[in-house]
């Protein structure tokens, strides 16, 4: 009991003392999921309109598809990517393994078929006539697949931020493709694993703080704009 | 624009889907300001019809918008932005009234003020400017579907396509949004192809009704000529076999009026309608009664003698078809029919009371009837 106390209290101490070395691995944290949930967006988003909108042979078995890839296992992608970019591999020449970019890169993979099958499931949800009424009004078809987003905006919302708490929270691809390096590469979830395996519990109650503060912070926010629904 | 073009012309029209011909239209036009009206079972083709006239479908054939072609995609566009459409739902956008009927003007990028003043009148003409700042979600059914069709007016189409706008709508609301569209198109001059179940509705709206049945169009013609002369079978048991009759109410008494036919005959029925106002008579064949004799009986208020045109057997009752100037139609029974010995070309007298008599007021404005 002592042991979870003291941790709950030094962790306390090392949040409100901003500790210099936690903040940063928070803020490395923070910054390489958004840019691989910005990326999975960009990505998932595109590739979702392109798949409600068109027909095509095969469309039910690419969206089962997708839809499997929003269990890819972490470790899975670490290993395909380490291999990618291994220093004899495909993209060795890029020298980026054990880099925050490769945690990107791993990270958007992950990413990107959650955020893909959220926003198919978003914009497939809408009334199948919607489409033909937009373009009726006179729509281009640019026009047409804004609309149509923004009439999914709170769903896609939760897409990015169903995408986002997938990668904040993973470790497996992180620690392989990141390293786990001090001061350049270790995030939350590596460092507490690492801390862990020391037996450094304080610290790792820290992170871990932490690490459910931002988890709970994106599901507040998740559950507000749901909540936030108007009268139908 | 020569005067003797078309609106809208198609032909050689059809649309596949999954290699199957589902829609064959081998020749249509539309005349400007013309309403028609498209009626037939479901399945018969008619929301297929209209979005393939509103360019919303691929199709083989060609659509010609003011003798022009709308095929390539510029010109596409250039006729989606002359023409709208409203569905069965209102298809509303998530945000207010205003941004709803103002979204087919943005798209056309129009600005600010422009906006503004445009939305206010399409808002004040469906009735509904007190519902400007409202959201979408938070309306009735029929607030929800005027909506969406002053969102359509709103960019002031040439022509509208409607599939069906009223179909869900309870009695009292539709009564009032049938009234309200019939004022607009006729004040705007707007052509309107309107797909509906209601034959009233189509009565009341249309210039021309057309039938559909299985992708094809099986009559078209002003709406009493349909539905007095149905062209087979198909559409005499789709249309009814009523007798319309259009006239003019000649004079208004306490809760009856007496209408003036085309053809000179006046006609009692029981309603408040005013005075020289256009209507539609209909009387159901089920309440028209046909007499060797003057009938003695002073509740059948109206009288005519006829020619027996056609006796067609229905099973357990025959349908007299009677020429009384204007073609109307009874149901006889076969023992009656036995008694009267009616035969095709014999004399009969027609009775029907003032309140077997459906008078609805005529819609659109009379320059193509």
């Amino acid at each position: 009991m002592d042991m979870i106390l003291d941790g709950i209290l030094k962790a306390l101490c090392l949040l409100v003392t901003l500790d210099a070395e936690v903040r940063d691995i928070t803020l490395l944290s923070l910054a390489v999921s958004s840019s691989a949930t910005l990326v999975s967006l960009v990505v998932g988003v595109t590739v979702a309109t392109a798949v409600a909108l068109t027909e095509f042979p095969g469309k039910r078995l690419l969206i089962s598809l997708i839809n499997t890839g929003m269990g890819l296992p972490p470790v899975v992608v670490g290993l395909f990517v380490s291999i990618m970019l291994w220093r004899n591999g495909p993209f060795g020449f890029l020298g980026i393994l054990y880099t925050p970019l490769a945690m990107v890169i791993a990270q958007a993979l992950i990413a990107t078929p959650i955020v893909t099958g959220v926003s198919l499931a978003a914009l497939q949800h809408l009334p199948k006539d919607l489409r033909l009424q937009i373009l009726a009004l006179g729509a281009t078809r640019r026009q047409m697949v804004w609309i149509l987003m923004k009439e999914a905006r709170l769903p896609l919302l939760a897409a990015a931020m169903a995408g986002f708490g997938g990668v904040i929270s993973e470790v497996g691809a992180s620690i392989m493709v990141g390293g786990n390096i001090k001061g350049y590469t270790r995030v939350l979830t590596t460092a507490t694993v690492m801390e862990t395996g020391r037996g450094n519990f304080e610290v790792a109650i820290a992170l871990s703080v932490i690490l459910l503060l931002v988890a709970f912070a994106v599901n507040a926010c998740l559950t507000w704009i749901q909540q936030r629904r108007r009268p139908r | 624009m020569r005067p003797e073009t078309p609106l809208l012309e198609v032909s050689g029209l059809r649309v596949y889907r999954g290699g199957v011909k589902v829609l064959e239209i081998p020749r249509l036009t539309l005349q400007d300001r013309e309403v028609k009206a498209l009626i037939g079972p479901n399945g018969a083709g008619k929301s297929t019809l209209l979005l393939a006239l509103a360019r919303l479908l691929p199709v083989t054939g060609r659509v010609l918008f003011h003798g022009r072609e709308t095929e390539n995609g510029t010109a596409a566009l250039a006729y989606r932005r002359r023409s709208a459409m409203v569905f069965q739902e209102p298809l509303l956008f998530d945000t207010t009234v205003f941004h709803n009927v103002a979204t087919g003007l943005k798209l056309r990028g129009m600005k600010g003020r422009d906006i503004r003043r445009r939305v206010g009148e399409t808002l004040e003409r469906f009735g509904i400017s007190h519902l400007a700042d409202r959201h979408a979600r938070a309306l009735s059914g029929g607030e929800a579907q005027r909506v969406s069709l002053a969102r359509a007016f709103a960019v002031q189409p040439e022509i509208i396509f409607l599939d069906e706008p009223f179909s869900s709508l309870d009695p009292p609301t539709r009564e009032g949004l049938t009234a309200d569209l019939g004022r607009i198109l006729a004040e705007t001059g707007t052509a309107a192809v309107m797909a509906t179940h209601d034959r009233i509705e189509a009565l009341r709206l249309a210039d021309t009704l057309l039938v559909m049945r299985q992708g094809n169009i099986v009559q078209e013609g002003p709406p009493q000529e349909v539905m007095n002369r149905p062209a087979d079978a198909f559409v005499a048991s789709f249309v009814g076999m009523e007798t319309v009759i259009s006239g003019e109410v000649e004079a208004v008494e306490e809760g009856t009026v007496t209408i003036a036919t085309a053809g000179g005959y006046r006609l009692e029925a029981v309603g408040n309608r005013r005075l020289g106002e256009r209507v539609m008579c209909c009387v159901r064949p089920e309440h028209v009664t046909l007499s060797p004799a003057p009938p003695a009986s002073a509740s059948a208020r109206n009288r005519l003698g006829g020619r027996v045109r056609r006796i067609e057997p229905l099973g357990f009752v025959h349908r007299v078809a009677v020429d009384a100037g204007f073609p109307i139609s009874a149901y006889v029974t076969t023992p009656a029919l036995q008694e009267l010995s009616l035969k095709e070309g014999s004399f009969v007298w027609v009775s029907f009371k003032a309140s077997a008599v459906l008078v609805f007021p005529v819609e659109t404005t009379p320059a193509l009837r």
